[in-house]
């Protein structure tokens, strides 16, 4: 276990958290993650890496409020989660959870009308989030009717929209081409920027959490802790031309020799192959 | 239009074209079938006299009752055991097995207990759709993927908003499969039990022509039925591919 300091002012704070699933049915208990320590500073852009099934997306799951630890606690601007979705986070889910009955268009509205934001402002964001995703050719199509980046995409620009002040994103260019993931690397930078959010991102890909990062996590095979936290040092002005930086070859060298033991650990015990 | 839609059309016409030679030659005698031409001519008579007007609404009467009873019932029923597991694993077996019985075996049954009226017919057309609406309501609410409730969480909607806004769209899809089997249950319901024993109905007026030799009434008649559910259908098919199909297609 490793306890992460933060720079500067704590955004959202990670104590001593475990999670364990209860067996069902006879099965025996699942201890998923932890005992975690994490402190994300406000503003700040962090990546967790770590092997499959380490328990990446029940982190995630539990700093957005939506499960409980079974240990530890959890703090968001200063005040403690539990049972309920804080106000002012914005999550990208792993699986796609575009609304299928709805347009792109109503789909990037939907949280807006929702937190009864007034109708002049909803168009004007949803207009400049279909502008910014390269969605405005398909405002009126439906999820089905997308690839799966671009419906990845639509779930992206619904959360932001919403303005959030800390953004989960689970593995979002998951389903995304290289080229393509640089470009929406690049663009989640921007925003990053532009709004000051503070950004916890949950990759695979090393080379992307090299590069987008104040900070990249690596987790240990599960259940998850924290092996490593690494640096990068980058300014914040960064962006995808980092790949010709011989210094990003570094990290990333580094994140995975942090991560091939554990890769192996978590083959296996067949984590990997689900 | 599509091509193969043009082909299907045209075999119908063929078919049609093919059993008016066939009647017109004697090759099928008037007292087995009159020929498609007169069942039609014979429609715009009936439908011109008026004299099955009673029938034609007590018929469409009883299925309407029957319809919207057994999609009322059927999804409430199939909310309920969605809410209560415990219950639903107990049920369950019998859902997946009701089937296999041959509802029309309580047929006489009904009619001991409500009585020579509409009523056992409607009951009929009841016990053959619900389950189908039962099931299929089921179904579509298991279908509601966890990340689409999750989101609704992020968005910090109540249970309420969540009910109606995500999870009743979402498993809207289903539940208009079992509508559309419900309308068609229901019709064969109501009509074959105007045919077992009843008083009035197009079913009864169908088996009575049947019995008194009556092609030329029997024949139009069927065509009428087929043509209703056939409306039907296709009112419920544009509607499917108006407002579900685009949630689903690649
Ligand atoms: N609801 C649950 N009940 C029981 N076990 C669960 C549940 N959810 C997750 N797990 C288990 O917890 C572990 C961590 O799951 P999690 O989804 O957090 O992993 P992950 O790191 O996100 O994996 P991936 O890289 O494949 O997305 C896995 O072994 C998984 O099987
Ligand atoms: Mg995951």
């Amino acid at each position: 276990m490793s306890t992460v300091q933060a720079k500067t002012t704590p955004h959202a704070v990670v104590t001593g958290v475990t999670r364990v699933f209860p067996g069902a049915g006879g099965r025996a208990p699942v201890h998923a993650l932890g005992p975690v320590d994490l402190v994300l500073a406000r503003g700040e852009f962090v990546s967790v890496v770590g092997p499959s099934g380490c328990g990446k997306s029940t982190l995630l799951e539990i700093l957005a409020g939506l499960q409980p630890p079974s240990q530890g606690t959890l703090v968001f601007e200063d005040r403690p989660v539990c049972g309920q979705v804080p106000d002012g986070v914005g999550v990208v889910f792993q699986e796609n959870a575009a609304f299928p009955w709805l347009t792109v268009r109503e789909n990037i509205a939907f949280g807006l009308r929702r937190a009864g934001v007034d109708g002049a402002e909803v168009a004007r964001r949803v207009e400049h989030a279909l502008g910014l995703m390269g969605l405005a050719d398909f405002a009126r199509s439906y999820p089905a009717q997308l690839s799966g980046g671009m419906r990845q995409r639509v779930c992206i620009a619904r959360t932001l929209v919403m303005q959030p002040r800390l953004v989960l994103l689970d593995e979002p260019f998951g389903a995304l081409d290289q080229q393509t993931r640089l470009l929406m690397g690049d663009e989640l930078l921007r925003l990053w920027r532009e709004t000051g959010a503070t950004v916890l991102l949950i990759t695979h890909a090393l080379d992307e959490a090299a590069l987008l990062s104040d900070r990249v996590a690596v987790m240990s095979a599960r259940p998850g802790r924290f092996l490593d936290m690494v640096e990068t040092g980058w300014p914040a002005d960064r962006d995808s031309r980092l790949v010709e930086d011989p210094r990003l070859g570094a990290i990333s060298a580094r994140l995975w020799s942090r991560l091939r033991e554990e890769s192996l650990k978590a083959m296996s015990t067949g984590e990997a192959a689900r | 239009m599509k091509r193969s839609t043009r082909i299907r059309l045209w075999v119908i016409a063929g078919l049609v074209g093919g059993l008016e030679v066939l009647c017109r030659t004697e090759v099928i005698g008037r007292f087995t079938m009159i020929p498609p031409s007169e069942m039609i001519l014979g429609l715009v008579r009936i439908v011109r006299q008026g004299d099955m007007n009673a029938d034609i609404v007590a018929t469409l009467g009883n299925v309407a009752v029957a319809l919207v009873s057994a999609i009322v019932v059927g999804f409430l029923v199939g909310a309920l055991l969605f809410v209560l597991p415990r219950v639903r694993r107990v049920i369950d077996p019998l859902l997946a097995t009701y089937y296999a019985i041959p509802i029309f075996v309580f047929y006489p049954l009904l009619i001991v207990l409500l009585g020579l009226n509409r009523f056992p017919q409607i009951a009929i057309g009841f016990m053959l759709a619900v389950v189908a609406m039962i099931v299929n309501t089921l179904n579509g609410f298991d279908r509601v993927p966890q990340s689409l409730l999750k989101t609704a969480r992020v968005y910090r909607m109540g249970r309420v908003r969540t009910t109606f806004l995500v999870i009743l769209p979402c498993a809207m899809l289903y539940i208009f499969t079992g509508l559309k089997l419900a309308v068609a249950y229901s019709f064969i319901g109501v009509i074959a039990a105007e045919f077992i024993l009843s008083g009035e109905g197009l079913g009864y007026e169908i088996s009575f022509a049947y019995n008194n030799f009556e092609n030329a009434t029997m024949y139009p008649l069927i065509v009428l039925v087929i043509g209703l559910s056939a409306l039907i259908n296709m009112v419920l098919y544009a509607w499917e591919k108006k407002y579900l199909q685009r949630q689903t297609e690649r």
